[in-house]
């Protein structure tokens, strides 16, 4: 019986290819949060002030705040539709660690969510006048930022998915949680065009996704249970 | 509310039952599902559970394959206790619920690959043999929402096929199945225990599986007179 017994790893990629396959046929849920980054970075110059000088002052916090939104807007179809056809219930009684397959369910809706909005914020900065001279700071910000929310994200996701209506307490469980990496995110902008040495920083935001990676799957696996039972 | 469920099964006690339940109790809502509700599972047998609507067949189900923990009492596998022994359990078993578990955007080929790589390694022509042996040649690269909910349910079958799990745990698995299915899943649930495998299973239908033996949950606990 054993000999046939599949690999964790084989269970992990299985997990990661049928959720970037579903993505995939769910064009619209694909490109939801990434129309929603743009659209609301682009809202701010209408709302504010089309002044390069203004916009590229504040143009750090808009494309982070946009992307923290996007973020949050594209979680719930993280679990909920496995939840309602049963899938999460095979997941969970898979032989293997629920902690790895749950890494692998939020690693492929980053890839899809998160990635995208990582890829074109530089067109966005442009956009806003950001200042020259931190864009490699912003995109690598981002990178190491918006995993984080997503794996935070997953957690709120997972305690919330068995109510019937959630409305905001998503968002009421996720935000407080996710003003850390926001703060770190922005602070490590500014810091940049004052001319600070960044490591100190990016390392900040490096421990904060190395916490959530450890720690975020745990939390999800434990609130899916609970969901669930 | 506090008779206990009447018990029929056939204890045969030559080896370590396959599954051991002592004094399970389980409450929701402040109501009594069941209590002092004890039976073994040996291997080979098959085990019908029944009971009216709401009377926790379900519940049962879910407690005893892991999903559910809200209950007090011991269950056994293979001797061990369900806790210390996880992963061998979920290695063993294989559980078909209410919810099927079949992604509508993806195709039954698709939906069977993934959940069966959670479990065990299984090559395309396994699959493509268990999907034409649950009727459903032809299709395999269709997306699951545009077939019906008895295919649905067969595609959860084909699960079956592909599982080397001795216990399954099935949840009313006939009640989208055309009579074709029904025989089906009932002819394969007398060759699995044939083989030595056990099946715990709910439905309200009357098993025509040789050796059947029965678990009646919630005896008396309607009110008398009413429609029980």
């Amino acid at each position: 019986m054993s000999a046939a017994r599949s690999t964790l790893a084989g269970a992990v990629v299985a997990t990661l290819r049928r959720d970037l396959l579903i993505a995939y046929k769910r064009k619209n849920d694909l490109f939801n949060p990434f129309m929603f980054f743009v659209l609301v970075a682009t809202l701010f110059p209408i709302g504010i002030s089309p002044e390069p000088e203004a916009l590229g002052e504040i143009s750090a916090g808009v494309l982070w705040i946009s992307a923290l939104l996007a973020s949050l807007l594209a979680m719930d179809n993280l679990y909920r539709a496995d939840f309602e056809d049963g899938s999460l219930e095979l997941l969970m009684l898979s032989p293997h660690p629920l902690y790895f397959l749950v890494l692998a369910k939020n690693f492929a809706h980053w890839l899809v969510s998160g990635l995208p909005i990582v890829l074109v914020s530089p067109l966005i900065a442009y956009m806003l006048n950001f200042p020259e001279g931190a864009y490699s700071t912003l995109v690598l910000t981002l990178l190491l930022g918006t995993p984080v929310l997503s794996l935070l994200g997953s957690i709120g996701v997972a305690l919330t998915v068995g109510l019937g209506s959630r409305g905001l307490i998503l968002a009421v469980i996720t935000l407080p949680m996710s003003v850390p990496v926001l703060i770190a995110g922005t602070l490590t902008v500014s810091q940049t065009l004052e001319g600070a040495s960044l490591s100190g920083y990016l390392a900040i935001m490096g421990a904060m996704l190395v916490a959530a990676l450890t720690l975020a799957p745990l939390a999800s696996a434990a609130a899916l249970r609970i969901s669930v039972n | 509310m506090d008779k206990q469920p009447s018990e029929r099964t056939e204890q045969v006690e030559t080896l370590t039952p396959l599954l051991a339940v002592d004094d399970l109790f389980c409450e929701r809502d402040e109501r009594v599902l069941f209590q002092n509700l004890s039976f073994r599972l040996a291997e080979g047998q098959v085990l019908q559970i029944k009971g009216g609507n709401g009377s926790g067949k379900t519940t049962l189900l879910r407690i005893l394959c892991g999903l559910n923990d809200n209950y007090q009492g011991l269950i056994r596998w293979r001797g061990e206790l369900l806790a210390n022994c996880v992963e061998k359990f979920r290695d063993g078993m294989l559980y078909l619920g209410h919810r099927v578990g079949v992604s509508k955007v993806l195709t039954p080929r698709e939906n069977l690959l993934w959940s069966g790589h959670l479990h065990r390694q299984i090559s395309a022509d396994e699959m493509d043999a268990a999907l034409a042996q649950v009727g459903l040649q032809g299709f395999e690269d269709s997306q699951c929402f545009t077939l019906s909910a008895g295919q649905h349910q067969r595609v959860s079958l084909a699960r079956l096929l592909l599982s080397e799990a001795r216990l399954w745990v099935l949840d009313e698995p006939f009640t989208t199945l055309d009579v074709r299915g029904v025989a089906f899943l009932e002819n394969l649930i007398g060759q699995h225990s044939d083989r030595g495998g056990s099946v715990l299973v709910t439905t309200h239908h009357a098993l025509a599986v040789d050796g059947v033996t029965e678990l009646t949950l919630g005896v008396g606990q309607m009110p008398r007179g009413s429609l029980s």
